[in-house]
């Protein structure tokens, strides 16, 4: 430790372990940001609390999220560089008993990951266990089963229908004349454009926004759906990912890793609510608000994975959801209780948002999620909606 | 000569005198991009005032504000450069007519074709190569639309400042522009471009500041009707609302009540004018839900409180 501390200016060990700090409390602070957080102090001076204060925010944090997170740390932080300051003699100690103190919120180790065997030619293998499992619930899987089950989601790589894209390309069946083309190949012609060519816009893939219940009353799909989710954000490109719960977290950065299991074991600590009462209405107007209606939601593929139980009110739930729907492409409700002999959308919250659903899908088996593979790829245009 | 601020506190003064009141951190903000010739990303809700900060530092600076909108799709001819064919056709044309293509081999054609007099320039390269004293103000809006193709682009542009045309060669610029970019969030900026730039997070002014934007851009105002307002848009951002309404919203209402003459708030004339702060349908229910009358009164109620 004492090494990269061996320094320098007060500004530089003052950025060094203000960073140290932050990133024990979880933030991802590269060396870059703060590299230039000593450029930033050297201009706006290290005694200021609020020069050192916007200096950091302007350079060490990049999420609104994040905010709170640094606001705490960067008071505790400035109790402890003042008297650091102080003292012109640097001890090293005293900046490591800085970061100690803000333990409580950096308690996320990030959790060992050992289960990382490729598995390409194992499912041929165990090709009769493959077709148990097909229909089995995902409530009476083991965790070897799970296991299994996860290999066979990697397969399920669907694709949505494509939208219009604004981006041409050459085509020689295009509308459009290509002028550049056209000119390289008059360049041969001795200046003449004997040939031309043509563009045409290309296609371009939707995006798909998963919105995931994972409170109690679904903790038993959860983690096989978080599976599911996995796979197909590794799939393709566009994948947009979030829990629903007591309130709503973003989850596409930690679903987007290569590894799935460590993948799941950072959305899962992130849940924090993994099993307390949904609150969907509440929820789904925070997404709205804060991501959908901006644009992530607009001509976008919206998969709700849940069963409906709402503790909020159902008419909110409706109501957001008769929102999403007007903006979104195609909105799928998956709901594993389907299957339950004699079920009828009776969750109150469920009946509420089942008038602003294209789709209704079960998902409580592998079977059933490829039947959701097949429904989200759909060209919706060729489907009219059924709206009640 | 290029604006040199001293500290934040400089910025601050000079914004204001241009007609736009930050707060420290957007000072500051502003200010480290500035001295460290940094880009600077501003995030936040619409209608906050990200696009006016580009426009104001302009004005403020003397540097000519360049503006490259993004949308979906925008491509390198869109936003850096691109040839001018027709006029190259043309050339060809011309140059065979007059028989003056008749001795040249095609690469020395091509070579006339491919010159700077047939480059047309887009903001980027504009931004990149001007030839002014002042570096100008490159601001590019709403990059959150643009594609991820678009973001590595200009992750190598702003590293830079430089940009490579093939057939020409590299531009570098001489004075970097100073580069303010906005984004919604409707999706994440990609996190190598936001590492290389400083960044902002513009939230809605609290009251005090508010009230001075609207006197400052709303002048015919009143006073105590530039605090009513202020008052009832804070209130408003509490409702719960699909879209709370943003500085731009306030600056809007203000103006219509003073073009009606108005000079202080009633239930009646708020219920008039609600479709210039609030933009649906559902979020003017809810506020009619909410009561006008109490609206009116909390403003008054805010409006009254001291500094």
């Amino acid at each position: 430790m004492s090494p990269t501390l061996a320094a320098h200016t007060p500004a530089e060990r003052m950025a060094v372990a203000f960073a140290r700090l932050l990133r024990g409390a979880g933030l991802k602070v590269p060396l870059g940001s703060v590299l230039t957080f000593v450029d930033a102090l050297g201009r706006v001076g290290i005694d200021g609390r609020d020069g050192v204060y916007w200096a950091g925010r302007a350079t060490l944090v990049r999420n609104p999220e994040d905010i709170p997170l640094y606001d705490r740390s960067f008071a505790v932080f400035w109790t402890h560089a003042q008297t650091l300051l102080d003292e012109q003699a640097v001890e090293t100690l005293n900046l490591t008993l800085a970061i100690d103190d803000d333990s409580d919120e950096g308690s996320d180790d990030p959790g060992s990951s050992d289960a990382d065997d490729e598995c390409g030619p194992e499912i041929t293998l165990r090709f009769s266990a493959v077709e148990v499992l097909r229909h089995k619930d995902f409530a009476e899987y083991t965790s070897d089963e799970l296991q299994l089950a996860q290999q066979l989601m990697a397969q399920l790589r669907f694709i949505g229908p494509p939208r219009r894209s604004f981006r041409q390309h050459r085509s020689p069946r295009g509308r459009r004349p290509d002028l550049q083309a056209t000119l390289r190949a008059a360049l041969r012609t001795g200046g003449e454009p004997i040939n031309r060519q043509w563009r045409e816009p290309g296609d371009r893939l939707r995006r798909l926004v998963l919105l995931l219940d994972v409170s109690g009353s679904m903790e038993p799909y959860a983690r096989a759906m978080l599976r599911f989710v996995h796979a197909a954000v590794s799939g393709r490109q566009r994948v947009e990912a979030f829990a629903i719960g007591t309130r709503l977290t973003r989850v596409t950065r930690e679903l987007n890793s290569r590894d799935p299991d460590k993948a799941l074991t950072e959305a899962s600590t992130r849940v924090h609510d993994w099993s307390g009462g949904t609150r969907l209405g509440e929820c789904i107007r925070v997404f709205n608000d804060q991501w959908g209606v901006r644009g992530m939601a607009r001509g976008a593929i919206v998969v709700v994975l849940s069963d409906g139980w709402d503790r909020g009110d159902p008419v909110e739930l409706g109501r957001q959801m008769e929102r999403l729907q007007r903006i979104a492409y195609h909105t799928i409700w998956v709901n594993p209780l389907k299957v339950t002999p004699g079920y009828a959308p009776l969750a109150r919250g469920m009946a509420a948002a089942l008038p602003y659903v294209d789709d209704f899908v079960e998902g409580h088996s592998l079977a059933s999620l490829q039947e959701l593979a097949a429904v989200i790829a759909t060209d919706i245009s060729r489907h009219p909606r059924g709206r009640a | 000569m290029a604006t040199t601020p001293s500290s934040p506190a400089d910025v601050s003064a000079a914004l204001s005198a241009f007609g736009y009141i930050p707060d420290d951190g957007l000072s500051t903000s502003v200010f480290l991009a500035m001295s460290l010739q940094r880009p600077l990303l501003l995030e936040g809700e619409a209608g906050v005032g990200k696009t006016e900060v580009a426009k104001v530092l302009s004005r403020w600076t003397g540097g000519e504000l360049i503006r490259l909108q993004c949308y979906e799709g925008i491509d390198v001819s869109q936003a850096v450069y691109d040839w001018d064919y027709s006029r190259q056709l043309l050339h060809l044309r011309a140059s065979e007519a007059t028989g003056e293509s008749l001795g040249l081999t095609t690469s020395a054609l091509e070579q006339q074709l491919y010159n700077e007099r047939f480059l047309l320039k887009r903001a980027l390269l504009q931004a990149i190569d001007h030839r002014n004293e002042l570096p100008p103000v490159l601001l590019i809006d709403e990059v959150d639309r643009a594609d991820d193709e678009f973001e590595a682009y200009l992750l190598e542009v702003l590293s830079e400042y430089a940009v490579t045309v093939p057939e020409l060669g590299r531009f570098a610029a001489i004075r970097p522009p100073l580069v303010i970019l906005t984004s919604n969030r409707t999706r994440d900026v990609h996190d190598a471009l936001k590492r290389r730039c400083l960044y902002h997070w513009v939230e809605h002014p609290e009251f005090e500041r508010e009230v001075r934007i609207v006197r400052m851009r709303v002048p015919q105002a009143l006073d105590r009707l530039a605090r009513q307002v202020a008052g009832a848009v804070e209130t408003l951002r509490t409702l719960n609302l699909y879209k709370p309404p943003g500085v731009a919203e306030t600056i809007d209402w203000a103006q219509a009540l003073s073009a009606l003459g108005v000079s202080d708030l009633d239930e009646r004339t708020v219920a008039a004018t609600l479709g210039t702060v609030l933009k649906y349908r559902e979020d003017q229910e809810r506020t009619r839900q909410h009561g006008l009358t109490d609206l009116v009164q909390q403003a008054f109620v805010r409006a009254a409180t001291p500094m």
